[in-house]
Formats: structure tokens, C-alpha cells, sequence
């Protein structure tokens, strides 16, 4: 066998593959077949599944996961025209595609059950999905999979005695498509993509959520050992501006498909969260900078839109147009960021933490005192600077071309579809965004970016190799603050009111300085796409696990735990970390001892 | 030799509370020149060097490069032309070969953070430079074919390799080495040997800190010795090797110096 060096294929349950195989395809279209029957007996429970010949709410996952199986299964059969959709050739993927209808349909069973309070509440239906659900996960464990040998597994895996091995198999070599399918292929991908993250964004319930959330884990994971995730990142790589273009295209079409303002408000909040963990990311990821007081740049744009913006409890009658009220909340953060590293920049490590830490809270507090009681009239105290107005662009002509004045806050029309108040805002932010990554992706790339990097990997080092590092770490201060200020300007008008208490260390709901921290660490540290996917998550599960109520923050912590411990370098790891593990899995590719000796005469 | 002094170092003293590391020391480099620095462990030689780069601030003394006094500031004193190595290796460990002498050309390099956004064609032309004048220090140091490897996943032996070509990326004209075969085979030390004349051949001059005596008189014009942080001797092979201080130290007899402050500290 071809496979990687230490590890073996083997079944985790000892039966004949081809039987396995059959069970599997088997079970997944009877799981699939049962989503259309009723698994309860009352409407009780959200998402009405009590129909017969349709599927509803969580069934739709449940479908959707069997189908996936299914689809994997087939192509371990070298049927022609599903060979993509598993190019690695090994079984782990199918494995990982069960386990995820499995969890799904289960999670829904037990969901049911308690909710209604008890077994009885399940329709036949209901208990032949699980039942199906079980053999198809049992078939599964039949087919021979990756494994670590016996005592060798580090994964998580080991503890339930599976050992399955988290070094994905390498791909044959691919067969070259013509550019234009390749393209097309991205934007087929992107397009699901958006679809997938549309569905999760409009789940109205937190239990469809919860299973959305469990189905995408492991489809992301049975796709990944399938080889198909890392064709697609090839294809990426290899078409990277339309890759960027599709993305954002994806994330511009979103408020088009939105009827109401309800998700767009949420997606534009998401926006914002995720654009300032970007700019955190500059400074923890690149220069390696822990800095614990980062929410407070947002709080300093947020406060200096906010007292340009014209609203009447600002002290300063001025009412900027929406640029001139971004450069200056951009603008007044950088001051900002330049008078807090100049101090604090000097220490390193631990003291930095703590010192970032302490002057987030020296913002919150002074922005609290600034009342016109305790200290000079500015920002109202803890009442915050309510009704600030909507941000306006101002009409103008360019070469007799006429610009005409948009407001932020009205209802506009585009081709048809109407986009409201957060989808103009939505807009406006995804607009940041671009900026923001354009700027991470350059800057973090050149010949700054590797001074950044170098002072994080040792600073005395990169001191001995003629790099300024205060200057340098200054400068990354300045940068992220400027980035977390610009979406600070955006985040004022959204949200109308500016108080103190937006700007804290921590809280159950983000943004503020712990969840910046955790979507960074969580998504991948480094990298553009992590904080980015780390912040959407990290946004969207404490608000869709609300229906938990005293347990919510609880089972956010539980989740955490395991996405760490699941993936300790972030869901999305940097291209270097991606090597490291690349190349300590697979001893013959780096150090091996032939080359360590051919060097020897310089 | 009558050459032009690169580095000359005057009464240079590193004191750590009440221990002397480094003890009224004097030394030139000449343009051109390979000097040996040598001396028991613990005798103050990295130390010595630390005080050269501005890693520490000397208690006394001045160092100068060309003539001008250095400011104690690591950075400054790379960008004045004196590149080092370390003793215990501390290349980016999660950066690749490649990017580990691109940072060494950090200081000979102005691009900023707008150009970095704009991405002009100064800037990539001065990218390009950079990516191929240190592809040209990889070829040089053997490592060319690993350009693209974590430095972290190099053997022992490439590391210290390519520590000596992200020195040389900042184009100095003086480079200092930490115990450059510290770890090596004999093969491997023999090609350091070459490495070390080849960067002499081109104009760069060498101080180099080592244990191993027959790398020190192979490669060197003159060597000094120090010991508990006094230089004893300094010499051609003949000089030092006849000095019978100079075996004491080695031999390890009670070295009966005046920094006594030191050897009282050490225990
Ligand atoms: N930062 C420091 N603080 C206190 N003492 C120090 C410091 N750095 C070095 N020393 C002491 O100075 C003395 C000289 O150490 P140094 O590392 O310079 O020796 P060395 O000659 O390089 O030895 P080796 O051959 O083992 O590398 C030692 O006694 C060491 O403990
Ligand atoms: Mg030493």
C-alpha cells in the first residue's frame, strides 16, 4: 500500500470491506429515505416534523449529511464522475461524512426527546433515521481507514479507541483542466460556500444551529480527508485573484438574498467583529505582540465618529460626511496607538499583556468620567452618545458625471431588490474589510511583514539583524489600531449610541478584548481567512445558543475547549504551521539524512 | 599586516554586579583579516561579543567601526556593518531559509509600510533585488536547494550555515562568529574552514570565537586569548601557543591574574 509511513489501514470494526461498504451505502440512503418521514408526532418542536414525503427543519441536515456519505461512499466505488469528490482515495473521509449525519440526526433525536420530555415523543420515522444513521457509521468503521498503529495516536480520535490518523493522504497528481473550468470551479465553490454559511446565519432556531454546527465540523473534516478541501485550495492558489474576487463577490451577494434586515444586521456586526480581529491579528500574529487591551481602538474610531458625527449630545457641532468621519476615527486611533505603545512597547511578553490590559480599562474608565461631573464634558458618562445620525456621502460631480448623495440609513433599490439600512452598512463594512485584508495581505508579505514576523520569532535576533524593533512594533501598534478605528467609525452608526460598556475586556457577547484574542488563536494566528472564520463563529454561537440561557456560556466554554483541542493551530493554520506539521508528519520530506550529508563542501 | 582598522576596541569592561565578565579588553581588526578569539569556557568571549554588538551596554570602554564611535543599540551597529552569529542558534525558527536572509537584508532595504500596500515598481524591483542577492548568500552557503524549508527542520549543521548567511545578507564588512563548528563533524568543520576564506575573499573581515584549536590556527592571522575576562596573549600560532599562561589556563592550574573577582564570583 501507498499509504504514508506510519500508519496502517485497518478497520476499527472487524468485518470484510466489501459488506462494510455495502452497509455503509446502504444505511445512508436509508438515513437519507427517513428524512422524509415524520419523526415526531406534534409541531411542538421547532421546524415541523411531522410530515410525511417532506422533509423539514433539522431533517434537511439530516438529509443533507446522508447524502454526503452516500456521495463518498459511490466514489470508493471508482464510479466515474465521482472520483472528485475524493481524490485521495481513502475511506477516513466517509467515516468523518457519518459520523457527521450520525451526530446530526441523533443530536435531533435527543433534542426532541428532551424538549418534549421524553422517548414516546418519537414517530417511527424518527427511530429509523437513528437507527439507519448507526449502521451507516458502523459500516463505516468497517471500511479499512488510516490509523495510527497502536500507541502511536496523538489525535483525539485516540481516546475513543479509533487512532485515526491526522496526516491526510497525498493526492495522485491532478489532471490539468482548462483555466476556464478551473475558475468556474471556484465560483461553483463559492457559491455553495455562501449558500452553506446563509443557511447557518438565517437559522432561526438555536437547535437547528447547533446540528448545522455539527454537520459543517464534520463535512469540513470528511471533505478535508477526501482530498477534495486541498484540490480546492490548489485551484485556489493557483487563481488567487479570482479567488479573492469570488470571495468577496459571495460576501456582497449576501444582503441580496436577505429579505428582511433582521440577519443583515447581524452579518454587518459580524463584519465589524471580524475586521477588527484582523487588525489584532497584525499585532498578535505578525509581531507577536499579546495585546489584551485591543477592543479600546475600536472604542477610540467609535468615540471620534461619534463626536464628529453631528449627533446633539456630542459637545462638538460638527457633522463630517461619512469619509471625512472615517479618516478621523482612523486618524485620532493611530494618535491613540502611538501614545500607548510609545510607553508600553518597551516591555516584553507578559508585561506587555498586562500593561495592554490595564489601559483597555483606563479607556473604559475615562470614557465613563469624561461626564462633565467627575471630569471635563465630552462623551456623557455611561449614558454614551446616543442618536447619532446615519452616515451620508454627499452628492458631488466628478467631470460632469454626477455622484448623487447616498444616506446610509434610507432604503435603497437595486435592480429590483430592496436593501435596507444594515445592508447598506453591511456594504459599506465589506468595503473595510477589502481595505483591511488588502493592506494585511500586502504589508504582511514584504519586507515589513518579515521584520514583524522576525520580532516575533526572537526579538534579540532580529535586533542583531538591523531591525529598529521599537520602531517596528510601534508601527504594528499604530497599524492595527488604525484598522480596528476605521471599523470603530462604522460601528458608531450602526449601532446609533456609543457607550463605555461596548469596550470591555470581557463579556458574554463579543466584541471586546478576550473574544478579539480568542477568534484570532481560534481561526488561526497569521492568516487572513482565520479571524475571519473564527470571528463569524465566535459571533454566531453565543447568540444562536441563547436558548441554553444559564447554560449558554457554559456550553460556549465546552465548544471552545474542543475546537482547541481538536485543532490546537486554529481552524484555518498559517501556510508555516501548515508546513511545520507538513513536514514533522512526513519524515523523508525534510531533514532526511542523505541531504543532511551531500552538504558538506561549501 | 599595514591595513586600514576596521574595528578597534578600547578598555572595553562588562561588569554583572560583582562579577567582571569582561576585564579592560583591546583589540583591533584590520581590513582583510581573520582574528581568533579563544579562551576556557566561562571566560567571557560571547560576552566580549554582546558588548561589541549592543546587546549589552559596556561598563567601560569604547568600540569603534571605521573609525566612528558605535552607539550601544544592536540595530545601529548592524546597520554601521558588523553582523554576528550565535553561539546557541537563534535563526526564525517558523520562517523558511529564504525568508531568514531576507530579513538579514532588512537593514539594506527602505521599502515602508505604503509602498508595501501600493506595491510600485520600486518596490518590487527592490524585492526582486533582495530575493535574488539572498538567493545568491544561499548559493554561496550550499543551502540554494532548501530555500524553501523551515529553518526550524534544518540539521544542526545547515543551521549554523545559514546563520552565517543571514549575517552576511546585511552586508557587512566585519563579520563576527559565535563558535561557528560548535556540533560538527570533522567534514563539516573542514568546510566551515572554507566557508569562513571564502567570506574573507570577499572583503569581509572575521572575528571568530572557537574551541576547536586547529580551525582557530588553520583560519587565523593573529588570535587572542582570554581568560576570567582578561585577554592574556595575543598572537600569531607560535606566540600563543609557547605562552605558558596560556597552557595554565588550558591545563586548568590556578590562573594567577589580577581578576581574581571573577574567579571568586564564578564558584
Ligand atoms: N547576562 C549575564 N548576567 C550575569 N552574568 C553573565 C551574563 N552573561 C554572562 N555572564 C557570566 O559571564 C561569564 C562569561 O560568560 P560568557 O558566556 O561570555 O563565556 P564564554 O567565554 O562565551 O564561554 P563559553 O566558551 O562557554 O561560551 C560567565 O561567568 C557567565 O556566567
Ligand atoms: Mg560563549
Amino acid at each position: 500500500m501507498t499509504t504514508v509511513r506510519s500508519t496502517e489501514t485497518t478497520p476499527v470494526v472487524p468485518i470484510p470491506s466489501g459488506p462494510a461498504r455495502i452497509l455503509t451505502a446502504a444505511g445512508a440512503t436509508g438515513t437519507a429515505a427517513s428524512a422524509f418521514l415524520a419523526w415526531t408526532w406534534t409541531s411542538g418542536f421547532p421546524g415541523d416534523l411531522t410530515v410525511y414525503g417532506y422533509p423539514g427543519g433539522l431533517q434537511w441536515l439530516t438529509l443533507a449529511g446522508a447524502l454526503i456519505t452516500l456521495l463518498l461512499t459511490l466514489a470508493s466505488y471508482h464510479l466515474p464522475g465521482l472520483r472528485w469528490t475524493s481524490p485521495s482515495g481513502g475511506n477516513n473521509g466517509i467515516l468523518y461524512a457519518a459520523l457527521g449525519a450520525a451526530a446530526t440526526t441523533w443530536f435531533t433525536l435527543i433534542a426532541i426527546s428532551a424538549e418534549l420530555g421524553g422517548l414516546a415523543n418519537l414517530e417511527p420515522g424518527g427511530w429509523a433515521a437513528g437507527a439507519t444513521s448507526l449502521i451507516t457509521l458502523l459500516g463505516a468503521l468497517g471500511l479499512p481507514l488510516d490509523r495510527h498503529p497502536r500507541g502511536a495516536g496523538q489525535g483525539i480520535t485516540r481516546y475513543l479507541g479509533l487512532r485515526l490518523a491526522k496526516v491526510e493522504r497525498p493526492l495522485p497528481p491532478v489532471r490539468e483542466l482548462p483555466s476556464p473550468i478551473e475558475v468556474l470551479l471556484i465560483v461553483v465553490a463559492f457559491a455553495t460556500g455562501l449558500y452553506a454559511i446563509t443557511f447557518g446565519l438565517d437559522t432561526d432556531y438555536g437547535e437547528l444551529f447547533t446540528a448545522y454546527l455539527l454537520l459543517a465540523g464534520f463535512t469540513v473534516a470528511a471533505l478535508t480527508k477526501s482530498g477534495l478541501v486541498t484540490r480546492l485550495r490548489a485551484l485556489a492558489v493557483k487563481h488567487r485573484t479570482v479567488t479573492t474576487g469570488a470571495a468577496f463577490a459571495a460576501a456582497a451577494a449576501f444582503p441580496f438574498t436577505q429579505s428582511s434586515d433582521q440577519y443583515t444586521s447581524v452579518a454587518t456586526n459580524i463584519l465589524i467583529f471580524a475586521t477588527v480581529a484582523l487588525g489584532l491579528n497584525i499585532v498578535v500574529g505578525l509581531a507577536g505582540l499579546l495585546d489584551l487591551g485591543y477592543v479600546a481602538f475600536l472604542g477610540v474610531g467609535a468615540y471620534a465618529a461619534a463626536l464628529v458625527s453631528g449627533s446633539p449630545a456630542s459637545p462638538i457641532h460638527v457633522h463630517f460626511p461619512f469619509w471625512a468621519a472615517m479618516l478621523t476615527g482612523a486618524a485620532v486611533s493611530i494618535v491613540f496607538g502611538v501614545l500607548i505603545g510609545a510607553p508600553t512597547l518597551r516591555l516584553r511578553g507578559d508585561y506587555l499583556a498586562i500593561v495592554t490590559l490595564g489601559f483597555g480599562e483606563i479607556f473604559r474608565i475615562t470614557m465613563n468620567n469624561l461626564n462633565g461631573t467627575t471630569g471635563p464634558k465630552v462623551t456623557n458618562g455611561a449614558n454614551g452618545i446616543p442618536r447619532i445620525p446615519d452616515l451620508v456621502s454627499p452628492g458631488f460631480t466628478i467631470r460632469g458625471l454626477h455622484i448623487p448623495a447616498f444616506d446610509f440609513g434610507r432604503k435603497h433599490s437595486i435592480g429590483g431588490l430592496e436593501l435596507g439600512r444594515f445592508s447598506n452598512y453591511y456594504l459599506l463594512m465589506l468595503l473595510v474589510t477589502a481595505f483591511v485584508v488588502l493592506v494585511f495581505a500586502r504589508v504582511g508579505n514584504s519586507r515589513i511583514g518579515r521584520a514583524w514576523i522576525a520580532i516575533r520569532e526572537d526579538e534579540t535576533a532580529a535586533e542583531a539583524m538591523g531591525i529598529n524593533g521599537f520602531r517596528l512594533k510601534l508601527l504594528a501598534f499604530a497599524l492595527g489600531a488604525c484598522m480596528a478605528g476605521l471599523a470603530g467609525t462604522v460601528q458608531a452608526h450602526v449601532s446609533y449610541t456609543v457607550t463605555p460598556d461596548q469596550y470591555t475586556f470581557a463579556e458574554a457577547l463579543p466584541p471586546n478584548s478576550a473574544f478579539l484574542l480568542a477568534a484570532v488563536i481560534l481561526g488561526g494566528m497569521g492568516t487572513i481567512s482565520g479571524p475571519l472564520v473564527g470571528a463569524t463563529l465566535l459571533f454566531l454561537i453565543p447568540k444562536k445558543l441563547e436558548f441554553l440561557s444559564d447554560y449558554q456560556l457554559l456550553a460556549f466554554g465546552l465548544a471552545l475547549i474542543v475546537l482547541m483541542r481538536v485543532r490546537p493551530e486554529g481552524l484555518i493554520p498559517n501556510r508555516r504551521r501548515q508546513l511545520e506539521f507538513h513536514e514533522a508528519d512526513i519524515p523523508d520530506q525534510a531533514a532526511s539524512p542523505e541531504t543532511a550529508l551531500t552538504k558538506a563542501g561549501a | 599586516m599595514t591595513t586600514t582598522t576596521l574595528l578597534d576596541v578600547r578598555g572595553v569592561t562588562m561588569r554583572f554586579g560583582g562579577l567582571t565578565a569582561v576585564n579592560q579588553v583591546d583589540l583591533t581588526v584590520g581590513q582583510g583579516e581573520i582574528i581568533g578569539l579563544i579562551g576556557p569556557n566561562g571566560a567571557g568571549k560571547t560576552t566580549f561579543f554582546n558588548c561589541l554588538t549592543g546587546l549589552y551596554v559596556p561598563t567601560e570602554g569604547t568600540v569603534s567601526y571605521r573609525g566612528t564611535i558605535l552607539p550601544p543599540k544592536p540595530h545601529l551597529v548592524t546597520r554601521a556593518g558588523i553582523a554576528r552569529t550565535f553561539q546557541n542558534i537563534r535563526l526564525f525558527a517558523n520562517m523558511t531559509v529564504l525568508e531568514n536572509v531576507l530579513v538579514g537584508r532588512h537593514t539594506r532595504t527602505r521599502e515602508g509600510l505604503l509602498s508595501a500596500v501600493l506595491r510600485g515598481p520600486g518596490y518590487r524591483r527592490a524585492e526582486a533585488e533582495s530575493r535574488e542577492k539572498a538567493m545568491e548568500l544561499l548559493e554561496f552557503t550550499g543551502l540554494a536547494a532548501k530555500a524553501d524549508h523551515l529553518s526550524r527542520n534544518l540539521p544542526y549543521g545547515e543551521q549554523r550555515k545559514l546563520e552565517i548567511a543571514r549575517a552576511l545578507a546585511s552586508d557587512p564588512g566585519l563579520l563576527l562568529l559565535d563558535e561557528p563548528t560548535a556540533g560538527m563533524n570533522p567534514q563539516e568543520t573542514r568546510a566551515a574552514e572554507e566557508l569562513v576564506f571564502a567570506i574573507r575573499d570577499r572583503g569581509i573581515s572575521v572575528l571568530v570565537i572557537e574551541h576547536d584549536m586547529r580551525f582557530i590556527f588553520n583560519l587565523c592571522d593573529r588570535t587572542a586569548v582570554l581568560v576570567q575576562g582578561q585577554k592574556i596573549v595575543e598572537g600569531d600560532r607560535e606566540t600563543v601557543q609557547s605562552d605558558e599562561r596560556v597552557i595554565t589556563a588550558y591545563l586548568g592550574a590556578p590562573f594567577d591574574g589580577t581578576g581574581s573577582t571573577a574567579s571568586e564570583a564564578e564558584k
